[in-house]
């Protein structure tokens, strides 16, 4: 790939982008969150198309206008949630859409097993080609997805954390998988944010900061430390950065929290008027535990005291009549109703405050709602507007208004800003800043560095469901957050 | 006039023309139609599928369905007729009645809300076993002998209105009540949209599933005491395949089998033009079968133009 640019409107995701990766070759792809890898990932799978710049495979320049080109060049890609028919035999996912028929024009099981079984063990791999697939385990999925991709002769292959969910033992057969993929001369873009695998596997390293490639160069030639320093290294931008109130007493502790195999000894505590961040990877428990902590999710012990007095929370509807509200990661599944009005999301978890005997008063319905659409200048063209037809940043502030509404004094807030364009990011922040000075608290997800070391008073690092460490204000960079995310001290 | 057109949405609005134009053709070709004894007959015989319609509605709001509303009416008219006929007063007999069918239902909502099991399959085993049961108790016979004040409800007319007609007025009043000013009312929708939001908001899905079963399931008992009214004994195949017609009223009337979308308003349109086509057809000598292929058609459309408009919809 040279000088590949692609813009979406207010953002520039790729500047300038080069890329070479050789046959036969592991390249690893590392870059925090919003780099813009996802979004190289996407032109070569012919998801988006690039706004400038050239692709050239095997010498000769190419156009990837769709997937099904992206297919037919020989690219593909394993992603972490792994899309294979589950209710089929594996034989049968590998000749999904072209299965082989016998001369009657029946299906030809025959040929179907035995080829699929001949590319399983040539790869190596312990699975049997009459399987269905659901009754395989995750990693044996994932191996059975990449035997496919090599049957259709990909010539690169991507993977984009395949690791995510793999114990060790799994990890090392993929890797072999992976390591026989090259002897066969089958190139490969590598993408994790575990950085040790990369030195177990990988032949070369491409670093990607702000869109742009920061550095390339032979794993041998790099460690650990190096690729950290050379994937933040920017300047904070003011954008990320409130103005903080004094943190005054405190409101919520949590204690030994634990969900068995999820997370372990969950402990801190929040105070009235600050923002307690949560920093971990993906799959690393922090959704698992704020979900806990507000009823959504079971959790098997621990206690939470707030103001003092000792809490059980089975139900969100309890969580929320403790006066804490969740702005979820997933909006559009999670946090609204899309179908119905702004002015019924807006209420939904405070009708019972304006209601007698479950019947609803419409005139404060309505005056809440324009109230909170006012306030947060919330752009739609009613209250009685379908959610759907939103922006993402007016979705936003719809799910906080709903608890602004509700009189919440405990805001989660998982990924707030993920999805939304620079404007509406930062008409949020203004929102934030004026929770706390309103006395409220805020725990706030964020897997976007700049963004959470810039807003959260103080940040708790979770590695595979456990708190490493929680560091204050002042006392992080992006260097000691990252190396404690990824499980070092 | 227009602040009363407001109040209807976009799909209601284009039922309400099919409506008029339905009745204005109808009016021209056959004199007997708009007459008074025609057009209480037409609202007669449909007030037993338009009352079941108005519980029906909920439940295809809140993406859910029950096919078991047929064998529920079933269900409430034996019982009303057993209880009749051993003596116990009529207020009585009904209330208890009714009281039995809303229990069957809300046991049906646990069943799919605690049981996870889909609402298509809980209610289809419903249907099969109320079906069964009433038949067993009934052994499978009608009970007849009913009180004459009972019976004469079929024929009572309020303010020159029929009984049943108004009986399926007040369940409509009812529905427009549930939807526009209640709590109930405002889950529904949001269940119907996205449970797992309306869980995270706070919204108690447990009660709320009971609560659209056990209204609907209430709505069927009435019907159940109509027709037993309207027969003049419990009859234990009356109702069978009436899920059918209903599901047609209200998927006609606009609701989307996929939640959140549809109202009261649209399945009380659905309801009467569906009507409307039988009896205006049998006036002009139409064959029946005819009627139900136009009948057909219609659902089919109803649906087809609603994915058009989505479709237009998302490319603006």
């Amino acid at each position: 790939m040279e000088h590949v640019s692609k813009e979406f409107p207010g953002v520039k995701a790729l500047d300038d982008m080069s890329l070479t990766v050789h046959e036969g070759e592991v390249h690893a792809l590392v870059g925090e969150n919003g780099a813009g890898k996802s979004t190289l990932i996407k032109i070569l799978m012919g998801v988006f198309q690039m706004s400038s710049g050239s692709i050239y495979i095997e010498g000769e320049r190419v156009d990837i206008r769709n997937p099904i080109d992206a297919a037919e060049l020989g690219l593909s890609a394993v992603y972490q949630d792994i899309t294979i028919a589950s209710h089929l035999t594996v034989a049968e996912n590998f000749f999904l859409g072209r299965l082989p028929k016998t001369v009657v024009g029946l299906v030809d099981w025959k040929t179907m097993y035995s080829d699929t079984q001949a590319v399983l063990d040539e790869l190596n791999i312990h699975v049997d080609a009459a399987a269905l697939v659901r009754t395989l385990s995750a990693a044996q999925q994932e191996m059975v997805l990449i035997a496919k991709k090599y049957f259709e002769h990909s010539k690169l292959i991507i993977f984009d954390e395949p690791t995510a969910l793999l114990s060790n033992e799994e990890v090392k057969e993929l890797f072999s998988i992976i390591r026989r993929l090259k002897q066969e001369g089958v190139a490969s873009i590598y993408i994790s944010h575990r950085l040790e695998e990369l030195f177990e596997l990988c032949d070369t390293v491409s670093v990607m900061k702000d869109g742009r490639l920061s550095a390339e160069m032979k794993i041998s030639e790099t460690d650990q430390d190096d690729l950290i320093s050379k994937m933040v290294g920017r300047t904070v931008e003011d954008m990320y950065s409130i103005s903080h109130a004094e943190p005054r007493e405190e409101i919520l502790k949590v204690e030994h929290l634990t969900r068995t195999n999820v997370f372990e000894d969950i402990s801190f505590t929040l105070r009235r008027g600050e923002i307690f961040g949560i920093f971990g990877l993906v799959g690393s428990g922090r959704t698992e535990i704020v979900k806990a902590l507000y009823g959504a999710d079971r959790y098997d012990s621990g206690t939470i005291i707030l103001e003092g007095r000792e809490i059980v929370l089975r139900s969100p509807a309890q969580a929320i009549r403790h006066g804490i509200g969740l702005l979820p990661e997933d909006r559009k599944n999670e946090g609204l109703t899309l179908h119905t009005s702004v002015e019924h999301n807006i209420n939904m978890a405070s009708y019972r405050e304006i209601s007698t005997c479950g019947c609803i008063n419409l005139k404060k319905e309505r005056m809440r709602s324009m109230q909170q659409i006012d306030d947060m200048r919330i752009k739609t063209p009613s209250e009685r507007q379908k959610v759907v037809n939103l922006s993402g940043g007016n979705q936003q502030k719809v799910v906080i208004g709903k608890w602004l509404c509700r009189n919440s004094s405990i805001f989660i807030f998982d990924e707030p800003t993920v999805g939304i364009d620079v404007g509406a990011k930062s008409e949020i922040y203004i929102l934030l800043e004026k929770l706390l000075k309103e006395g409220n608290s805020i725990i706030m997800i964020s897997s976007y560095l700049p963004e959470i070391m810039g807003i959260a008073d103080r940040i708790m690092v979770i590695h595979e469901g456990r708190q490493m460490d929680t560091l204050v204000r002042g006392t992080y960079s992006e260097e000691t957050l990252l190396k404690l995310a990824s499980g070092i001290h | 006039m227009r602040k009363f057109m407001r109040r209807f949405q976009f799909a209601e609005r284009n039922l309400l023309f099919i409506l008029i134009a339905l009745v204005v053709v109808l009016s021209i070709s056959s004199d007997r139609f708009l007459s008074y004894n025609n057009v209480m007959n037409l609202l007669r015989q449909t007030s037993i599928i338009g009352v079941i319609a108005v519980g029906m509605t909920f439940v295809i709001i809140s993406a859910g369905i029950d096919l078991s509303v047929g064998s529920m009416l079933a269900f409430s008219s034996i019982l009303s007729a057993m209880m009749m006929k051993s003596g116990l007063p009529i207020p009585v007999a009904i209330l208890l009645a009714l009281a039995g069918g809303t229990a069957v239902g809300a046991l049906m909502g646990v069943i799919i809300h605690n049981g996870r099991v889909p609402a298509f399959i809980a209610t289809l085993g419903g249907m099969t076993i109320i079906r069964a049961a009433v038949m067993l108790i009934s052994g499978a016979n009608k009970i007849s002998g009913l009180p004459k004040e009972f019976t004469s409800f079929a024929v009572a007319k309020f303010f020159g209105i029929p009984g049943m007609v108004v009986v399926w007025f007040l369940m409509i009043i009812i529905g427009l009540f549930i939807a526009r000013y209640t709590i109930f009312g405002r889950n529904i929708y949001a269940i119907g949209s996205n449970e797992e939001a309306a869980r995270l908001s706070g919204v108690k899905i447990d009660l709320t599933v009971y609560g659209i079963y056990a209204f609907c399931a209430f709505a069927s008992s009435i019907a159940g005491i109509l027709m037993t009214a309207r027969l003049g004994s419990g009859v234990p195949t009356s109702g069978t395949g009436y899920e059918l017609d209903v599901i047609a009223a209200v998927v006609v009337g606009g609701a989307s089998l996929a939640g959140a979308v549809g109202s009261i308003w649209g399945t009380v349109l659905g309801t009467i033009i569906i009507a409307t086509i039988r009896n205006g057809g049998n006036l002009l000598g139409i064959n029946p079968f005819i009627l139900d292929i136009l009948v057909g058609s219609l659902i089919v459309f109803a649906v087809l133009f609603d994915q058009f408009n989505k479709k237009r919809e998302k490319r603006s």
